[in-house]
């Protein structure tokens, strides 16, 4: 019984195991092995020189790499404190007006995000929409509002809200409403119920929000490049530049290979220090 | 430190004449439902008040009410004399142990109990202390204090709900049916530790539960809730034997409910009883002429009359025995009267009625033992 139940198991992950090897696997360990081929070369049959990493420390592109970490984590705050409010009514006051906010988030999706993004270039551009109609109606004139730092955290926040906000609802909600009023009952005050009882219960729902914000943020390219313009350069288009314009494929790699090991660094500290579980309480015996 | 869970030796004297909260015209309307009309109780410091009732009777939001997780829609709330209703839950001297126990699944034992203390800001030490006092006021072994809750049992969850409530030494605890979810034998064990915590803290207790027995054990005095109302408040046995209603009197266990009417020269009339001659119904049909009501009469007042002889009976019915049931101590009849109601009887094992089933019998009972309910 076992080993029917085991076999027909192994036989149904088979695709999608074999996806995973092949679209996910491969191109790592190919990237793996170019950022350690010799400069410019475009062959993995070389002898390794790791010259692309003494480049990459060389050439200051540890600043980009800073500048990518800094945005990301700063969209994770202001993502943080701006979805937990909404998504505390979310899960425990609308009922349902709940649907409405999830189905306005999602539809958002739908529209790619490049185009979003261009939409709110036109928007915050000298002469678009804001700056334009204000000249127009006050005669102020303004400067355009693009092509800075908080532009381009203001685009991360925007394109990431679906990614804090889902799993902040949905841990929130299952914190049971009796908890938190027996909390009050016990004498606390709305501040201490949240710091006491629903940050540590929707904590798998803030480590998940973040991570994925945090992830994605990093690597994040268009954002910087639409809104920022060229004030500065991330993590992600030093990759794009090394691989297209630079035509050094080594070098790329090393950047991807660095990237890549910190995020999965950090994604694996976070989800190792969350047990789902035992915050949840879910093995409760009775 | 004992003096402190018991702050005073009143486990002797349960009834103490001072009201600690006195509910006046309570009402909860939940947008066109009365989930509450028309509450007015006092409870009395120290006692064990057990307000029962069939789910759906609001009994659950009266308890909300007056722990402040509610507010009403009428009524005040006196905590002695001090109006309490427009203050937050945080702030009221009372605690309430849920249904569900809602312990914090993410503290240990020891949080949880401590947790009403960390928020009135006790030191550590203390807390701790005080933690370990209630733990073993509640039989709980001192090493579960760094247990996780998942890791207690049914009845050990239990305890440990009531040690956080008592914890920060609220005046009343309020119980919403805690005990519902556990099996009978644990639920016995508790119904037991919970009494004698109470007359142990001198606390006033107020416990909710749909079930009758539940009720009857543990408490001094019960309230009778029904759609919205309480319908009658009292000690157990007077509500069993006088209640004021036929809800009640079928609440309260079986029972046998004839119709009943005086006339207006003074005589009383049933449909489907016969009443001897000249009894008038005198001491327990205060009645005036003309009224309508019920007559009540208890399963285990019934007897099964040898012969004709209705000798030291006020009332009497003629029947066939339908069924036999054993309930354990005690034998349950069925008696199938003309009307075709049924009349159960009730009687020892030791006593048991040797009838044939389908033979004619006859039922009678004294008037000292019936009751009369006035129709509302």
């Amino acid at each position: 019984m076992r080993s029917v139940e085991m076999r027909n198991g192994l036989l149904c992950a088979l695709p999608i195991v074999c996806v995973l090897v092949a679209g996910f696997l491969m191109p790592l360990v190919v990237v793996a092995g170019f950022s350690i081929m010799p400069q410019k070369s475009f062959s993995l049959w070389q002898v390794p020189d790791f010259s692309s990493y003494w480049v990459l420390l060389q050439h200051g592109y540890y600043k980009s790499l800073l500048w990518s970490l800094f945005l990301a984590l700063a969209t994770v705050v202001v993502l943080f404190l701006l979805c937990y409010p909404l998504a505390f009514a979310m899960a425990k006051v609308f009922k349902r007006f709940t649907l409405v906010i999830t189905i306005g988030v999602v539809m958002s999706l739908f529209v790619s995000e490049n185009i979003r993004l261009f939409g709110w270039s036109l928007t915050l551009m000298k002469g678009g929409l804001f700056e334009g109609y204000l000249r127009a109606w006050s005669g102020v004139e303004l400067d355009g509002m693009l092509y800075n730092v908080p532009v381009i955290i203001f685009g991360l926040v925007y394109v990431y809200v679906p990614f804090m906000l889902f799993p902040l609802a949905q841990s929130l909600s299952m914190i049971p409403e009796d908890v938190r009023q027996a909390a009050a009952d016990l004498g606390a005050s709305n501040w201490r119920i949240l710091w006491e009882i629903d940050l540590p219960l929707a904590a798998p729902g803030i480590v998940v929000g973040s991570l994925l914000s945090f992830v994605l943020a990093t690597g994040a390219l268009a954002e910087s490049k639409l809104l920022g313009g060229q004030v500065i350069i991330v993590m992600a288009d030093e990759v794009e530049t090394a691989f297209t314009y630079g035509q050094n494929w080594p070098l790329g790699s090393a950047l991807t290979v660095v990237l890549v090991s910190i995020i999965a660094g950090m994604a694996t500290f976070g989800i190792s220090r969350i047990d789902l579980d035992r915050i949840i309480g879910r093995r409760r015996v009775v | 430190m004992r003096t402190r869970l018991g702050d005073a030796p009143k486990s002797a004297v349960v009834f103490m004449s001072s009201t600690i909260l006195r509910l006046v015209n309570l009402a909860k309307r939940f947008g066109s439902f009365d989930a509450l009309s028309d509450i007015s109780l006092d409870i009395v410091e120290g006692e064990f008040l057990t307000i029962v009732g069939p789910s759906g009777s609001g009994k659950t939001t009266l308890i909300r009410l007056l722990v402040g997780m509610t507010e009403p829609s009428k009524g005040e709330i006196w905590l002695r004399d001090q109006r309490i209703d427009p203050v937050p839950a945080n702030r009221r001297p009372m605690c309430m142990v849920f249904q569900s126990l809602a312990l914090f699944p993410h503290r240990t034992v020891g949080q949880n109990i401590e947790f009403p203390l960390k928020i009135r800001g006790v030191d550590a030490d203390s807390r701790r202390h005080r933690a370990m006092e209630l733990m073993e006021l509640l039989h709980l072994p001192s090493d579960y204090y760094a247990k996780g809750i998942s890791q207690c049992s049914g009845g050990e969850q239990q305890r440990i709900a009531l040690a956080r409530a008592l914890a920060f030494g609220p005046e009343l605890l309020f119980f919403d049916e805690p005990l519902s979810a556990l099996d009978y034998r644990l639920r016995k064990i508790l119904e037991k530790e919970l009494k004698e915590l109470h007359s142990r803290t001198g606390k006033t207790f107020v416990y909710i539960t749909h079930s009758l027995e539940e009720a009857m054990v543990m408490s001094d005095r019960i309230a009778i809730m029904r759609a919205g109302r309480i319908e009658q408040v009292g000690i157990a046995e007077d509500i069993y034997a006088h209640p004021v209603s036929r809800f009640v009197a079928e609440f309260m266990g079986e029972v046998n409910l004839f119709d009943i009417k005086r006339t207006p020269d003074g005589a009383l009339q049933t449909s489907n009883l016969q009443i001897i001659d000249g009894f008038k119904g005198d001491g327990i049909i205060a009645a005036t002429p003309g009224e309508h009501g019920t007559l009540m009469v208890r399963p285990e007042f019934v007897r099964f009359l040898s012969g004709e002889n209705t000798e030291g009976v006020d009332f009497f019915v003629r029947g066939v025995l339908r069924d036999e049931f054993a309930l354990g101590s005690r034998l349950q009849y069925e008696v199938e009267i003309e009307s075709g109601a049924n009349v159960t009887v009730e009687k020892l094992r030791e006593d048991r009625f040797n009838g044939e089933m389908g033979s004619s019998v006859m039922l009678g009972w004294n008037s000292a033992h019936s009751h009369f309910i006035r129709e509302d």
